[in-house]
């Protein structure tokens, strides 16, 4: 079977909270084309709504209008495996790092059939190979507590991909992160992308981690939130730190900033006026 | 250092608890009490070991009406817990009902279950269920209500359904909790069956104390009262040593790092 060009489709989908005097409007009517495989970052001022549109993919929220189509489906259908990471880890305190990101697999078929005969050879196997591959090797077996924050983000990635999903969808992850353990997860998330090829949709304030990372940047306005910048970012991959300094790259961050800084200060002039 | 300073504690706690009993044996001592009004420690201890035999059927009836009792508010409890914690609708509707009815004396239950079933073990069972419930409930329910928002996102967005989250966050999450609760509740067991017993029973531990304190065998009594407490303290202390294994993972830190 031909996997649908596009993963993610969003026409003119807009999500209200509340109803009547009350309601809020999260987001704009919204149209957004991801194609499959893709990596797209979405930044905005905060409160534009970025996170909702990564719960509308999710199926976790309904549009109030408009489409919402995840994998040639309505996102009801769950035609497309989904990974999930967020920025507080939410390991299982009670489980080891194996057993935590293991866990999908309990849940997501066709996994689910084969978990009790699996979870103590191949399925172990693949956990240990990807907290290898993300520089957990030897951790497997801790505890959530004795890791440092990092690491449980580094495990965290590894429970969003356990289960070879389609589709990783990624709400600051490295948000409570510092600049240097941020950076080198960025290196990380970036080669499993490379190896998975997932697409990717990921929420961020940080832009120097949206240009690094993504192959595509859309820019939101402040509440109700809409897309008003959408462009490639065409750097080679793979991508290290030191491209972080040169001129294209600080352009870049500077133009996205600057589209930032325009839409908070439309956002404002509308509140005082 | 630190496992001489354990002990030391350990031993301070010892002594003062024999201080205790001390204390009140020369209180008695000293003011001429009547044994008739305060039997003295050493007394009791007499009592209980020459009565033992005729006690022995009375301690098992008691301990095993307990028991039951306390297994099926176990059962019951997890079930509400569950249900309360997990569906609204239950929530709205099941614990205004909960509350009424712990509110009501059990006392005030026990000759409706004797109405019901007659007397003897049957009422004593379900006067101990009704009593010991309540907690589990409560604690249950707040623990599954304190699962992560967004670990819940994280499975749903797998396609988890609500028996997949309660099985595998919701009721691990609320074992701490519920430990908790046991060791509140099985003492309450045993609060509920020496009432049934006394009113409404021919055997058990608060019958022997209900007949002993008619004919003014006031050491009786208090061998009942003594041989109680050592049971409440004696299952109190095995839900701990249970709790310490299952849910170590809530106390943690240094002690398992060492480890």
């Amino acid at each position: 079977m031909p996997r649908p060009a596009l993963a993610v489709e969003l026409s003119q989908a807009s999500v209200t909270f509340g109803r009547g005097a009350n309601s809020v409007p999260a987001l704009a009517a919204t149209t957004l084309r991801i194609p499959d495989g893709e990596f797209v970052a979405l930044v905005g001022p905060s409160g534009c709504g970025k996170s909702t549109i990564l719960r509308l993919v999710s199926g976790l929220v309904q549009p109030s209008a408009g489409v919402v189509i995840v994998g040639g489906r309505e996102v009801a259908a769950k035609a497309l495996r989904i990974g999930m990471a967020f920025q507080n880890p939410t390991m299982l305190p009670w489980l080891t790092i194996e057993k935590n990101v293991m866990l999908p697999l309990k849940i997501v078929q066709p996994f689910r059939a084969a978990y009790r005969q699996k979870k103590r050879s191949e399925f172990r196997d693949k956990a240990h190979a990807l907290l290898a591959q993300v520089g957990l090797k030897g951790f497997a077996s801790r505890y959530p507590w004795q890791l440092s924050g990092g690491m449980l983000q580094r495990a965290n990635l590894c429970r969003a991909l356990i289960h070879e999903p389609r589709m990783l969808l990624l709400d600051e992850p490295f948000g409570a992160l510092d600049q240097f353990t941020r950076e080198e997860l960025w290196s990380i998330l970036q080669d499993l992308w490379l190896s998975y090829r997932p697409t990717v949709l990921l929420v961020t304030h940080d832009l120097r981690e949206a240009a690094f990372l993504a192959s595509r940047i859309c820019v939101m306005s402040a509440r109700p939130g809409r897309i008003i910048d959408d462009a490639p970012v065409a750097f080679q991959r793979p991508r290290n730190i030191a491209m972080t300094f040169e001129p294209d790259f600080v352009a870049l961050n500077q133009r996205l900033r600057e589209l930032i800084v325009d839409a908070r200060g439309a956002a404002q002039a509308e509140v005082s006026a | 250092m630190m496992a001489d300073l354990k002990l030391t504690q350990k031993l301070w706690s010892g002594g003062l608890i024999v201080l205790f009993f001390a204390g009140w044996e020369a209180f008695c001592l000293i003011s001429g009490m009547s044994d008739l009004i305060l039997p003295r420690p050493s007394q009791v201890i007499e009592t209980l070991i020459a009565r033992f035999p005729v006690l022995w059927p009375h301690i098992l009836q008691t301990l095993s009406t307990t028991m039951v009792g306390f297994a099926l508010g176990v059962a019951l409890g997890v079930f509400l817990g569950a249900m309360i914690g997990v569906s609204r609708v239950a929530y709205d509707t099941v614990y205004p009902l909960l509350i009424g009815f712990s509110s009501i004396p059990k006392v005030a239950v026990v000759p409706i279950f004797v109405l019901w079933f007659g007397s003897g073990t049957v009422p004593a069972v379900l006067t101990s269920l009704a009593i010991c419930f309540f907690p589990i409930v409560v604690n249950i329910a707040t623990g599954l209500a304190t699962t992560e928002p967004e670990l819940e996102d994280v499975l749903k967005a797998l396609g988890a359904s609500k028996m997949d989250i309660l099985w595998n966050v919701g009721l691990p999450r609320t074992m701490p909790f519920f430990f908790a609760s046991l060791k509140v509740a099985i003492t309450y067991a045993f609060v509920g069956t020496v009432l049934a017993e006394t009113v409404a029973s021919n055997r058990g531990i608060g019958n022997v104390m209900m007949s002993a304190s008619s004919n003014f065998d006031v050491p009786l009594v208090f061998a009942g009262l003594f041989i109680l407490a050592a049971l409440g303290v004696a299952l109190y202390v095995a839900f701990s040593l249970i709790e310490a294994r299952v849910t170590g993972w809530a106390t943690r830190k240094n002690d398992l790092v060492a480890a």
